[in-house]
C-alpha cells in the first residue's frame, strides 16, 4: 500500500474574521531543529493597518454587547479549544515541546480562557464605585474598554502567554491587534480558527505573524490604537515608549518568563485596559439649602 | 414654532457697589526662597523673578527660580525623608500629619483665598468656594486612605513608589497642589513639587503651612521656577514617578523624556469638551450650565465645556438666552465679590486667546462678546461666543484655555455623538436633557473620563478626575487616584 501524503497546513494571518494571505507575500520557515515544520507569514505594515481598521471597525459592537454576553463568547471559544487539544498539544510539540509539558500548556490555556470570562461580568462591580460627593449629585465611577489595543505577545510560549494577554484584553470589550510569538507562532494561528468558530465577531481579535520588529514601531506610533500591551519581556520597551507619544497611548508591560502561575489570573490585568468614566448629576433637593445645578 | 422673547435691558441697572475683599490681613514677603528639607532656601543662582498681579500688573513678589542644584537637593531631601522618618512612620501617624495640614488650610482658608486671587487673577468668589474649601477637602479625604490601603486593593500589596516630582499649572495653583500632594503622602511618598511661575504664591504658603504641621523635613519640597525648572524635576535620575497637569503639548514632551526610564507617569492635560444640549432640556439651567462650564475661571479650565451643541430645534432660543446671560456676567476686579469674570492669567495666556479669536473671526465664524468696559491696567478678555462654527474649525479643535465657546448645532442623537467624539481629546463632556434614558444612552457614549449630565464643573475629592485619549492618563481623586502612587 502506497504511504499516504500528509496535507500540509497554510498558516494564514487572522484579519476581521477572515484568513488573508499577508500583502507582503513573504513568509519565514519555521523548523524543529532541521526538519522543516511551516512557512508562516511575514506580515507587512499595510497588513497591520488592515488589522487596526478591522480592530476599530468592530469595537463599537463588540464593547455595546452585554458582559452575560462577552462572558458566552469567551466561554465558547475554551469549549472549542477543549475540542481541539491535540491539535494543539502536536502543533506545540512539533514546535519542540516535550509531550507532558505540552498537553499541560494546552490545558491551562483553556482553563485560563474560562477564569477571565468569568470577569466579564464582575469587573464593573469589583472596580466601579459610586462616590460620596459632598455636594447634591449622584456621582459614580465605572470602567469603560479602552478600544484597540495592540498586543505584542509574549515570545517564549505559543499558547499559554497568548491567552494570558488576550482575554484579559478583549473581555471587557477591546478588540486587539496581536503580533504573535516569532518562535511559536503556530498555536496563535490555531487559536484564531477557535477564535473564528466560536461567535467572537470578527475584528475583535486579529492575529498577524512575522518579525516582530517589523512590526512594533508600526503599531505604536499607529494613531487608531489606544493602547500597547508588551509581554515581550521588555524588549522594545523604550521604542515603544516613544512611539506611543503622539497620540499618548496607554502602555503596560508585563516581563514575564513563564505564565504557568495562577498568580496571572487577576482583574488587575483586566483593568489595565479600561478607562475610568465619572458621572455626575444632580439630585433634586426637596429641603435644605442649595441647588445642585 | 417662533418663540417670542422680549430682550431684557441691561443697561445701567446692573451695576453694583464695589464690594472688595480686604487685603489688610495679608501678608505677602518682598521675596521667597526655595522650600527644601523643611527650610526655606535662598536659591544656588541667586536669581528671582516676579510674580504680578494679573489684574494691576503689579509686583506682589519676587520668586526663586530653582537650578539643577536646587532641584538635586530637592530630590536629595525627598529621599532622605522616604528612606527615613516618612517610611518609619506608621500610617496612621502619617495620616495624621495629612489632616493636620487639612485643618491648617481650613483656618487659613481667607487669606489663601485672597492670596490666589491676587496672584492669580481668578474671582474671590471662585477661590473663597472652589478652590479652597476643595484644596482641604482633598488632604482630608486622602489623610484617611493612609491606614486603609490595603482595604482599596484586594489581594494586592500596595507599597509606595518612592520620590514624586510633580509639576502642576497655573489654572488652580493651590488645588492643583492638593490633587498632587495628598494621595502622594497618604501612599507613602515624598514629594518635590513645582508650581506654575506665574502662580508660586499659594504653593509657597502651603509650604508654610507645610512647615507649621511639623511635617518631617523633606517630606515635602516646593520648589519654584519657569520650564527649566520642570524640566530638571522630570529628567532628575532619582525621581520614580512624574506627575504632570498642564498642555497635552507639554505632556507629550515629559512622556518623551521620561520613555525607556522606570518613572511611573500620570498626565492630566488638555481638553475640548463638548456640551450637549437637547430640545428638551431646561434650558435656564442649561444657560447657566453652559457659562459655568466655560467661564468660570476665564475659561482657564481643562475640563472646560468649549464646544457647545444645541440642537437645531431650540438653537435660536437656547443663543439668545446665552447672549443675555454673557451681558449680565460682570468683568472686573478679581477681589470684588460681584466679580465673574476675572483677569487673564498672564499677557502671553492673553495673547494666546487673541489670536485665536483672530483666527476664529478670520474662518467666518461670528464672534460675540460681553459689551464692557475693560480695565486699563491688567489682562483681561470678555467673554466671547462664536456662531457659525463647523468642526473644522481651529477655534473647535484646539484648546485655547481661555473664555471663549464654540457653538454648533446639531439634528439627531447619531450626530452629536460623533462630532462630540470626533477629538484627539478626551477628558470632559456635559449633556443637558431632562430624559433619563437619553441621558445613560450619552453618558456611555462619550468617550470622556468625567461625564457631567445636567451639571458641569463639578469636582470633588471622592470624585475621580482624568481622561481618555489625548487628554493623559491615571485618575486624580477617589480611590482611583490611589493608583498610580502605588506599586504593587
Amino acid at each position: 500500500m502506497a504511504t499516504r501524503i500528509d496535507v500540509l497546513k497554510t498558516y494564514k494571518i487572522f484579519i476581521g474574521g477572515k484568513f488573508p494571505r499577508t500583502e507582503s507575500g513573504r513568509f519565514y520557515q519555521l523548523k524543529n531543529g532541521k526538519t522543516p515544520i511551516a512557512n508562516v507569514c511575514l506580515s507587512s505594515r499595510k497588513d497591520l493597518r488592515n488589522a487596526v481598521v478591522a480592530a476599530r471597525g468592530a469595537f463599537e459592537k463588540w464593547a455595546g454587547a452585554t458582559a452575560y454576553n462577552r462572558s458566552q463568547i469567551l466561554y465558547r471559544m475554551a469549549e472549542m479549544m477543549e475540542g481541539r487539544k491535540e491539535q494543539f498539544t502536536a502543533e506545540l510539540m512539533s514546535q519542540g515541546m516535550e509531550k507532558n509539558k505540552a498537553n499541560q500548556e494546552v490545558m491551562k490555556s483553556i482553563d485560563r480562557v474560562i477564569y477571565f470570562a468569568g470577569w466579564s461580568d464582575k469587573i464593573n462591580q469589583v472596580f466601579g464605585s459610586v462616590n460620596p460627593v459632598a455636594t447634591s449629585h449622584f456621582n459614580f465611577s465605572s470602567l469603560e474598554p479602552m478600544g484597540v489595543v495592540g498586543l505584542i505577545a509574549p515570545e517564549n510560549t505559543g499558547l499559554l502567554g497568548l491567552v494570558s494577554t488576550l482575554c484579559p484584553i478583549i473581555i471587557s470589550g477591546n478588540c486587539g491587534v496581536v503580533l504573535a510569538s516569532e518562535k511559536y507562532p503556530l498555536s496563535s494561528i490555531t487559536l484564531a480558527e477557535v477564535i473564528a468558530t466560536s461567535d467572537v465577531p470578527g475584528g475583535v481579535v486579529n492575529i498577524l505573524t512575522g518579525k516582530k520588529d517589523e512590526l512594533v514601531s508600526h503599531l505604536a506610533k499607529h494613531m487608531d490604537v489606544n493602547a500597547i500591551y508588551l509581554a515581550s519581556n521588555g524588549e522594545f520597551k523604550k521604542q515603544i515608549q516613544e512611539d506611543a507619544i503622539q497620540n499618548l497611548k496607554r502602555i503596560i508591560i508585563r516581563d514575564n518568563d513563564s505564565w504557568d502561575d495562577e498568580d496571572h489570573e487577576h482583574p488587575y490585568a483586566i483593568a489595565d485596559f479600561m478607562e475610568t468614566k465619572t458621572t455626575w448629576h444632580p439630585i433634586e433637593i426637596i429641603s435644605g439649602s442649595g441647588s445642585g445645578y | 414654532m417662533k418663540n417670542k422673547i422680549k430682550p431684557l435691558a441691561f443697561s445701567g441697572k446692573w451695576d453694583l457697589d464695589p464690594a472688595p475683599e480686604s487685603t489688610d490681613h495679608i501678608s505677602i514677603k518682598d521675596q521667597y526662597g526655595l522650600f527644601i528639607n523643611g527650610k526655606f532656601k535662598n536659591p544656588s543662582s541667586g536669581n528671582y523673578f516676579p510674580s504680578i498681579n494679573p489684574a494691576t500688573e503689579e509686583k506682589l513678589s519676587m520668586i526663586a527660580e530653582a537650578n539643577d542644584k536646587d532641584v538635586n537637593d530637592a530630590v536629595s531631601a525627598a529621599r532622605k525623608a522616604y528612606n527615613g522618618a516618612w517610611s518609619k512612620m506608621t500610617a496612621k501617624e502619617r495620616g495624621k500629619y495629612i489632616y493636620r495640614i487639612a485643618r491648617l488650610i481650613q483656618e487659613k482658608s481667607r487669606e489663601l483665598a485672597v492670596v490666589e486671587s491676587l496672584d492669580g487673577g481668578k474671582p474671590i468668589r471662585e477661590s473663597r468656594d472652589v478652590d479652597v474649601p476643595i484644596t482641604a477637602a482633598h488632604f482630608f479625604y486622602y489623610a484617611g486612605w493612609t491606614d486603609k490601603l490595603k482595604y482599596a486593593f484586594p489581594n494586592r500589596n500596595p507599597e509606595s513608589v518612592g520620590v514624586a516630582g510633580q509639576v502642576i499649572p497655573w489654572n488652580f495653583p493651590l488645588m492643583m497642589a492638593a490633587w498632587k500632594i495628598a494621595p502622594a503622602l497618604a501612599t507613602g511618598n515624598t514629594v518635590v513639587l513645582k508650581p506654575a511661575e506665574t502662580t508660586s504664591l499659594t504653593a509657597i504658603k502651603l509650604a508654610e503651612i507645610i512647615q507649621e504641621a511639623d511635617l518631617p523635613a523633606g517630606v515635602v519640597n516646593i520648589i519654584t521656577g519657569a520650564g527649566a525648572t520642570g524640566a530638571g524635576i522630570v529628567n532628575h535620575p532619582d525621581i520614580d514617578k512624574i506627575a504632570f497637569t498642564g498642555s497635552t503639548g507639554v505632556g507629550k514632551i515629559i512622556m518623551k523624556a521620561i520613555a525607556g526610564t522606570n518613572k511611573k507617569s500620570t498626565m492630566e492635560l488638555g481638553g475640548k469638551a463638548a456640551n450637549i444640549i437637547f430640545e428638551d432640556a431646561p434650558l435656564d439651567q442649561a444657560v447657566e450650565g453652559v457659562i459655568n462650564g466655560i467661564y468660570f475661571n476665564q475659561g482657564h479650565v481643562c475640563c472646560a465645556g468649549s464646544r457647545l451643541f444645541v440642537q437645531e430645534s431650540v438653537y435660536e432660543l437656547v443663543l439668545r438666552k446665552l447672549k443675555d446671560r454673557i451681558q449680565s456676567l460682570i468683568l472686573g476686579n478679581p477681589l470684588d465679590k460681584n466679580t465673574d469674570i476675572g483677569a487673564i492669567n498672564s499677557k502671553e495666556q492673553l495673547a494666546t486667546i487673541n489670536k485665536y479669536l483672530k483666527i476664529g473671526q478670520k474662518e467666518g465664524a461670528e464672534m460675540f462678546q460681553l459689551d464692557c468696559s475693560i480695565p486699563k491696567k491688567g489682562f483681561w478678555c470678555a467673554p466671547t461666543l462664536f456662531t457659525n462654527v463647523s468642526q473644522s474649525h481651529v477655534i473647535a479643535k484646539e484648546e485655547i484655555f481661555g473664555p471663549v465657546l464654540a457653538i454648533q448645532t446639531f439634528r439627531t442623537i447619531d450626530e452629536v455623538i460623533t462630532k462630540a467624539n470626533n477629538t484627539p481629546f478626551g477628558l470632559s463632556a456635559g449633556v443637558w436633557t431632562d430624559k433619563g434614558s437619553k441621558i445613560f444612552n450619552l453618558t456611555s457614549q462619550m468617550r470622556a473620563g468625567v461625564v457631567w449630565a445636567n451639571t458641569y464643573n463639578k469636582f470633588d475629592p471622592t470624585s475621580p478626575f482624568g481622561g481618555y485619549k489625548e487628554s493623559g492618563h491615571g485618575r486624580e481623586g477617589g480611590l482611583h487616584g490611589l493608583t498610580p502612587y502605588l506599586n504593587f
